[in-house]
């Protein structure tokens, strides 16, 4: 696993959902241009793990792509992304920036 | 020896035990079932709470402002604070307040104020940076982290592995090889802002723990100051070693807790739970995995009490500590797997908190010690004297 989500962004579609199993993991909602808006994870809440999280994406400001990663860990990994894109761009996602959870420092290199 | 509880002590059981009913339970439910946080209002208002019950910093020593319990009451909260599903890492969400680092009781004045105070006001956070890439369990020996002296400054390489905590501390406890003594006798304990150009924290190491992760991190020719050095140069090592000791008994009460509550969950099931035309609980396979259960249950009660008695009576705890450790860590996966198994399918599921209890425990058999080390502490005791 890189620190990084590389997989290529796909649409952000219902039929790309459905294709998706129902499993927990964490996620990217990214705008039509690729632009990260949201960080997110599908966690035991879900009634059926990353469709249902994803479906409510779909819903999104500007939401046009995603990507996945398929994990038990979604919370640690999930804090992890977070922590990455803050040592990248400076800043959280748009759409993560009220969120409460206090976020760490990570210089991944 | 006699392991009743005082009326006090029973009046305190009682009300942690409330508090986990009544206050954690209906919010946790709520929660993600992996999640190790409340929402920051919950958090406040059960704070303030403790606080007001007295409770609030359970760990730290009356003459820093702590509410002074021994050991033994401790292990005795300690017993009830777990139980609940985020309860072995995050026992009670933390509302009871932490310790700070407890080797930071050994800092001089002006460390106190800087690292200490803040600490215990809830301003600060410390993370404990001991073990490398090169090892845990032997640590004094294992340390390849170095610090030279430059001037009045002192220069660190190294790197440091399962630290939890180092990408929210504010500083950390960093132990660095000063001299060419390959064991404990080279080590020194830096106190040293995370801030620090130079002090880097690299990656997330995930693990079956789902909450309080642990990081990876580097030195790169970090520079501190001398005056950050806690206690002696080259007598890092030894520091709190009492107050570390100590400690191992309610991590290991934090595991019996569980295991009590996965014993609750399973006898309820097994009377419940209706098979072959009876409850599981007149099947004679559950009956014995129950009574097994009853038995490392009791085993790991009397290891904790019996080391917490030692503590508060001020006699040699070393020994009776490590076999609290083993005993409770151990037992308690073995409860919790027994557990799972009596609920069938339901038990691998995230609807009931064995599976977290299950994974997190695993941890527990490794980290502060494992059991391995435990025992070599137990048989250097054992065959350094005579047996009586």
């Amino acid at each position: 696993m890189t620190i990084r989500m590389t997989k290529p962004l796909q649409a952000l579609t219902g039929d790309a959902i459905d294709r998706l199993p129902a499993q927990l993991g964490v996620y990217e909602i990214a705008d039509r241009d690729g632009r990260t808006l949201f960080l997110g994870y599908a966690g035991g809440l879900e009634p059926f793990g990353l469709q249902t999280a994803l479906r409510r994406e779909i819903d999104r400001p500007g939401a046009a792509q995603f990507r996945l990663e398929y994990t038990s860990g979604y919370l640690t990994r999930w804090e992890e992304l977070l922590m990455v894109y803050l040592a990248d761009h400076g800043s959280l996602p748009p759409a993560n920036v009220d969120q409460t959870t206090k976020i760490g420092r990570l210089s991944p290199g | 020896m006699d392991f009743r509880p005082t009326d006090e002590q029973q009046m305190i059981i009682e009300t942690v035990r409330r508090f986990v009913r009544e206050e954690i339970l209906p919010l946790e439910a709520d929660l993600d079932p992996d999640s190790g946080v409340l929402a920051p209002e919950d958090h406040a208002r059960l704070v303030a709470l403790t606080k007001q019950m007295g409770f609030y910093g359970l760990d730290i020593p009356e003459e820093f402002g702590g509410p002074g319990l021994d050991t033994t009451t401790r292990a005795l909260m300690a017993m009830e604070m777990s139980q609940h599903r985020a309860g072995l890492y995050n026992p009670c969400y933390d509302t009871f307040g932490g310790a700070g680092l407890a080797q930071l009781y050994e800092a001089n004045d002006d460390q106190k104020e800087r690292y200490l105070y803040p600490a215990l006001r809830g301003e600060k956070k410390g993370c404990f940076a001991l073990t490398e890439p090169s090892g845990g369990s032997d640590p004094a020996r294992a340390i390849q982290t170095r610090a030279h002296q430059d001037g009045d400054q002192w220069v660190i390489n190294g790197a440091k592995l399962y630290i939890s905590g180092a990408d929210k501390a504010d500083f950390a406890l960093v132990f660095a090889r000063t001299s060419d003594d390959p064991g404990r006798n080279g080590v020194t304990a830096f106190i040293v802002d995370t801030d620090t150009p130079g002090f880097n924290v690299r990656r997330v190491v995930h693990t079956l723990r789902s909450t309080r992760y642990a990081t990876e991190i580097s030195f790169d020719e970090m520079r501190v100051d001398g005056k950050q050095i806690l206690g002696e140069l080259n007598r890092g090592f030894g520091i709190a070693n009492d107050r570390l000791n100590r400690q191992r008994i309610p991590y290991a009460a934090g595991c019996l807790g569980v295991a009590i509550k996965a014993q609750e969950m399973a006898i309820d099931w097994a009377k419940s739970r209706e098979t072959f035309g009876g409850p599981l609980a007149e099947k004679q396979a559950v009956q014995w995995m129950l009574v097994d259960n009853e038995i490392d249950i009791r085993h790991a009660r009397w290891a904790i009490l019996e080391a917490a008695q030692r503590a508060d009576r001020n006699e040699r705890f070393r020994t009776e500590a490590a076999m609290a450790k083993l005993v409770a860590t151990e037992g308690a996966g073995r409860v919790v797997d027994r557990a799972m198994q009596i609920h069938g399918g339901l038990g691998m599921t995230k609807d009931l908190p064995l599976e977290r209890w299950y994974r997190e425990l695993r941890i527990r058999r490794v980290g502060e010690g494992p059991s391995e080390v435990q025992r070599l502490i137990m048989a250097r005791e054992l065959l350094g004297g005579s047996y009586k």
